[in-house]
């Protein structure tokens, strides 16, 4: 079924199929470090004010995605803070480019993407680390050997589940970055304007079918991942 | 001059309101704490190790002090050089066999790899997972790893216990080919005064602190 959808798909719904995946790659790879130091964080370190934190990280999963969308624009717009500064120091704008689609699919994944990595931090079993230190390893040498080895299956959970995050992302791509073919348009935003479209049906069709394989697929892989977390080899023997 | 203690232990903690302490100073080269479970012994061990931190007091190895509250001496674990094999041996998981025992491995350790494997007979379980070998086998894997990290002394917490008969020999052969082998102090943890005697080591005893 999914080579028929593949066959089906014209030259311009292939090049909006690329897109949504760069932008969906380029948004994981560039949040998965952030996500793993606050994942890190939250699962290990007492810090005052880390309970605000939590609830930061949390904010986009419960905030309207289009107040997201609309924040990004106060910071990462022409006048925003960090988007003047950007331009100015690095040349850099964010604003209807397909980097700016990455930058808001990426803050979207991040609560998802923290609490799997905090979910197999937490899992790891402390006195392995301990066991570590006793022969010899540095703190790196234990969170290079022991523990992110440990963490893997966490981690490649984040990373499946922000990847169909990202490819799933509408409301603040479409606030910060607008509708640009070519650019910005990515799956959900496509799948949208081809209903504004007479004859968009068919493209919604396809585009439909083939976001919900991708999301199924990538879930149930996660699933196999957090299953590994539960049962795998991670008990002490 | 003197001889140096084998064991200058004396410290206390006091976790949730209970208080574990040990006071032992001898040139002994094998000490057995016995006592009944929950008094602390394994804590003793933690100390030793640099796992935990002890409220006060002093601990010395052969003649090093690894901690001493007054002087603000608190070397770390990983300086220690403690042979530790833990009561639920905590073998890597993601990791071999091989990759276990070879994971205290630094350069200019004189213990001899192939040794260690013949007298634990761990020779034939280098490519299995810690998951697919037996209590005893895990056990003398346990025992090799610390071994082959080549430790200033070793600190065995009920190296038999969950043990059938026959493995409780074979680990004790063990022990004793190890102070053949390599004259290093030993702290040895065990509920059963029994397995003390049969090693022929200085007995402590820990009371609770009821």
């Amino acid at each position: 079924m999914s080579s028929d959808i593949c066959a089906a798909l014209s030259p311009e719904e292939w090049s909006i199929l690329a897109l949504s995946l760069k932008v969906s790659l380029v948004a994981v790879a560039a949040i998965l470090p952030v996500c793993f130091c606050i994942a890190w964080m939250l699962a290990r370190w007492r810090f005052p004010g880390k309970l605000l934190v939590d609830a930061l990280v949390h904010l986009p999963l419960v905030l309207p995605p289009v107040v997201t969308g609309w924040l990004l624009l106060l910071l990462f717009g022409m006048n925003g803070p960090i988007g003047r500064w950007l331009s100015d120091v690095f040349g850099i704008t964010l604003l209807f480019r397909w980097t700016g689609a990455a930058l808001a699919a990426a803050i979207m994944a991040v609560p998802l993407m923290v609490r799997a990595i905090r979910l197999s931090i937490e899992a790891i079993d402390t006195r392995l680390e301990s066991a570590a230190a006793t022969l010899g390893a540095s703190r790196l040498r234990i969170f290079f050997t022991i523990s992110l080895p440990l963490a893997l299956p966490g981690v490649l959970a984040a990373i499946i589940l922000g990847f169909a995050r990202s490819l799933g992302e509408f409301g603040a791509t479409i606030t910060f970055v607008s509708d640009v073919p070519g650019e910005t348009r990515t799956l959900p935003i496509a799948i949208y304007a081809a209903m504004q479209m007479p004859d968009g049906e068919a493209m919604v069709t396809r585009f439909a079918i083939l976001s919900t394989m991708l999301s199924l697929g990538a879930l149930m892989l996660s699933e196999i991942m957090v299953r590994r977390i539960a049962h795998g080899g991670r008990h002490v023997v | 001059m003197g001889v140096a203690m084998s064991f200058d232990i004396d410290v206390s903690r006091t976790v949730g309101g209970r208080r574990i302490a040990l006071t032992v100073r001898t040139d002994r080269p094998l000490v057995a704490l016995v006592g009944p479970s929950g008094v602390g012994k394994t804590s003793i061990l933690d100390m030793v190790a640099g796992i935990i931190r002890p409220d006060r007091g002093h601990i010395a190895v052969d003649g090093q002090t690894l901690f001493d509250s007054d002087a603000k001496i608190d070397m770390p674990a990983a300086g220690r050089h403690a042979g530790y094999v833990f009561q639920d041996r905590r073998l890597f998981p993601h990791m071999r066999v091989q990759a276990n025992l070879l994971y205290g491995r630094r350069t200019g350790i004189s213990v001899d790899m192939d040794d260690v494997l013949d007298f634990l007979g761990i020779g034939h379980l280098l490519h299995r997972w810690p998951r697919n070998l037996s209590g005893g086998e895990a056990q003398r894997v346990a025992i090799g790893r610390a071994l082959l990290s080549g430790p200033r002394f070793l600190l065995l917490d009920e190296p038999l216990s969950s043990l059938d008969r026959h493995r409780k020999s074979d680990i004790l052969d063990a022990i004793d080919q190890i102070r053949m082998r390599a004259p290093i102090p030993i702290l040895y943890v065990t509920h059963d005064i029994g397995e003390a005697e049969r090693l022929s080591a200085m007995i402590v005893t820990m009371a609770g602190d009821d």
